[in-house]
């Protein structure tokens, strides 16, 4: 797809970026002292913080990553919604209050409360950064993905830009300015968001039969063919690349290849047979780039490939459905016909290699129920380790929540732990409602007709263009403002673990007030130039995958030393230590040999890989659990450490 | 009111995980299940996913209704310096 930048979405940009800095600048004068550079002198009003709290958990993956699965897959990704949404019920009546009491910087110092040991400070400051730094990969990759059609510039521009921003916005004044752009970006994103929803609700579906209105062809079987059987002559192809494919290839009068899929349905008239035209993207030895045999523009008018989305047909024939409500809106869609489309790779003996994408006509009702997309096809396998990848997949999402560093530092912004309470609170509400909407963003953007088939990460954004330009622009801004809240504060996560208990507590460094926010500045920048380069580095790489790891990583290393600090008054320091880097190292470890990771990250053939499913979870969860009550049994006794208990075990 | 604010998140936190673990349950050993339409045209996969929402606000309003008796919660007494 061709993405023109436009003169209003730069202004629009720069007017976001530009309100940003100014707002970071203003606050920055006030902010000197590392209790107000780390935790905004506890003094953020608990709704502001709420907000907040959604700016900073709603991140490029809530937004582009999550519409994104909906509108190519359906449903599905309203799973991840789910389990993002109830991993605050662990954080709200488990995490909140006890973290607010305990610590004062960082998510450590929660944990080391009662044993004041370096070896926990360590183990839990490096986890820290291991989980803020796979969490910022897909935030940086997302910066790029939005800023190439949006400003026309490269990917690397991109998360140069937001890299560059964000360690403004993080120096300048630590967490007052990043609560206040977290506030801002929570509010507009949320509120953009109930916008869109309305205006989907209101344009209702239409039926695009077999999407001519969107330039793709069909034929029907047999009635063109006897016609004019002049107009398409089959190709056939014993072996090579084509043979053992489902697609039918033909010659058109002008000469050109056209590729299609057959699709039978019944109606009141008896059954029909549509072929339907497949889109192709062939990348040449020579690196040129072919969409649908031409040669690939990069200008309006040129070739590209068509935009896709479309409903195939509406319940009793309807070409219109005029506005819906929220509910008549699923019920429509249930009965409804919706092209998805999916793709097979294909290589040529010159060397070049095609991806054909090729609609798939689905009832509405499949479209709507769980279980179409690959990674959630398990549900409907007989086998029951498919069964497990996705119990994994979703005890992962409910524990890891109340595990990010950069959320657990939230709670050090407020007053007290009522307000802790009350801004979590705030926090369900706003997030809650925003992943409602998702459904709806999501369904509206598989059914407008602006999709572009070759990245789901574009939905929503292409969404509000179908709505207009200016929507466009604003809905772009707000998506990139998402990335900068996110990022700003697990970068400042990051450079409070370095500062507090690397440098402060495992090193010993004596440091006065205006030193540590002189060494978290310093921290800030090195954490976001290496957001940079992996960000560039990992352009690829598909931006809900990573948050994933993340949520896993997390979940296995700090939950479980989180909960039994609580709750199992024989808890040693040695328990958590271990606790903490099994959890990490085990989580880690069973990422990089799972067959996602073989397949999407190695290139790898995915039987290949070393751990019967992808999810850690439901394995290195409960393996924390046991690492730290069994170290726990074993060092019980020794529990009173005198400040150099605990080793340093790594 | 530690030990009773912390009674009353447990109650509410295993009053959704029964909700959650429904959930994910039906969904991974009944999935055809998700696919019935109580209402007619939205299936129970929309309203159960919806439902989960609700309620987390739900339950998240009812704990800071009854945990409010405390008042303004100045629990530095109890509070340990966690950094040096």
């Amino acid at each position: 797809m061709i993405y023109e930048p436009s003169a209003i979405a730069v202004v629009i940009f720069f007017i976001f970026v530009g309100i940003t800095l100014g707002l970071s600048f203003y606050l920055g004068r006030k902010a000197q002292s590392s209790q107000g550079y780390f935790a905004a002198h506890g003094q953020i009003p608990w709704f502001v913080n709420g907000v907040a709290f959604a700016g900073d958990y709603l991140s490029a993956a809530s937004f582009l990553g999550i519409c994104g699965m909906i509108a190519f897959y359906g449903y599905d990704g309203f799973l991840y919604s789910i389990g993002y949404l109830a991993g605050w019920i662990v954080a709200l009546f488990v995490v909140a209050e006890p973290m607010k009491r305990l610590g004062k910087f960082t998510f450590a110092d929660a944990l080391d409360a009662k044993f004041q040991s370096r070896g926990i400070k360590l183990a839990a400051g490096i986890s820290t950064l291991a989980v803020s730094i796979f969490y910022l990969i897909p935030q940086m990759v997302g910066a790029g993905v939005l800023v190439r059609p949006l400003l026309g510039f490269p990917h690397w521009v991109g998360v140069v830009i937001v890299g560059a921003v964000v360690i403004i916005i993080v120096v300048t004044a630590g967490m007052v300015s990043t609560t206040w752009v977290q506030f801002l970006k929570g509010s507009l994103l949320v509120a953009f968001s109930a916008v869109l929803t309305v205006m989907i609700l209101n344009r209702g579906f239409q039926s695009e039969g077999t999407g001519e209105a969107l330039g793709l062809r069909a034929i029907q079987k047999p009635d063109d063919f006897v016609n004019e059987p002049a107009k398409w002559t089959p190709i056939f192809e014993a072996d090579g690349p084509w043979a053992d494919t489902p697609f039918l290839r033909y010659r058109d009068e002008s000469g050109a290849d056209a590729v299609f899929t057959q699709y039978e349905f019944d109606t009141a008239d008896g059954r029909q047979t549509w072929l339907l035209e497949a889109q192709t993207l062939t990348e040449k030895a020579n690196g040129d780039i072919f969409v649908n045999g031409q040669l690939k523009g990069d200008k309006k008018g040129e070739p590209e490939l068509h935009s896709v989305g479309h409903i195939f047909s509406l319940p009793d024939g309807k070409e219109n459905t005029g506005p819906l409500g929220p509910l008549s809106f699923f019920s429509t869609l249930q009965e409804s016909v919706v092209v998805l489309w999916g793709n097979q790779k294909l290589s040529m003996a010159d060397g070049s290699k095609t991806t054909v994408y090729f609609q798939k006509p689905t009832p509405g009702s499949q479209v709507l129920r769980p279980g179409e997309h690959p990674r959630f096809k398990g549900i409907r396998s007989d086998d029951p380790i498919d069964k497990l990848n996705f119990l994994s997949l979703m005890l992962a999402l409910f524990c890891g929540t109340a595990s990010l560093p950069h959320i657990l530092i939230r709670y050090y912004t407020v007053k007290d732990a009522a307000s802790a309470r009350k801004s979590t609170i705030v926090g369900i509400a706003s997030i809650g409602f925003f992943y409602v909407l998702t459904l709806y963003l999501g369904l509206g953007a598989m059914t407008s007709g602006w999709m572009d088939v070759t990245t789901s990460n574009m939905a929503a954004p292409l969404l509000a263009r179908s709505m207009g330009e200016w929507l466009f622009a604003v809905i772009s801004a707000i998506a990139f403002t998402t990335v900068l809240g996110t990022v700003s504060g697990l970068i400042l996560a990051s450079a409070g673990a370095v500062t507090h208990d690397l440098v402060i507590s495992f090193f010993g460094i004596k440091l006065s007030d205006s030193d540590q926010v002189r060494v978290a500045k310093l921290a800030s920048v090195v954490v976001g130039a290496i957001a940079i380069v992996l960000g560039i580095l990992f352009e690829d790489l598909n931006v809900s995958y990573l948050v994933g790891w993340a949520f896993s990583v997390a979940a296995s290393a700090n939950l479980p030393s989180l909960i039994m600090l609580l709750f199992w008054k024989r808890t040693t320091s040695q328990g958590i230590i271990a606790a903490v880097i099994v959890g990490m190292v085990s989580s880690l470890g069973w990422i990089l040999l799972s067959a996602d990771t073989f397949a999407k990250v190695y290139g790898l053939p995915a039987e290949d890989a070393l751990t019967p499913f992808s999810q850690p979870g439901i394995v290195t969860i409960p393996l924390g659990f046991l690492t730290l009550v069994a170290v726990s049994l074993m060092t019980d006794g020794t529990a009173t450490s005198d400040g150099t208990g605990g080793q340093p075990a790594v | 009111m530690e030990t009773r604010n912390a009674r009353i998140g447990m109650v509410l936190f295993g009053v959704y995980l029964l909700l959650y673990g429904g959930f994910v349950l039906i969904n991974a050993f009944s999935p055809a299940t998700m696919e019935l339409t109580p209402i007619p045209g939205v299936n129970l996969a929309i309203l159960y996913g919806f439902g989960l929402i609700v309620a987390a606000l739900l339950l998240a309003l009812l704990y800071g209704w009854l945990c409010r008796e405390d008042g303004p919660n100045s629990d530095a007494s109890d509070s340990r310096e966690g950094g040096q």
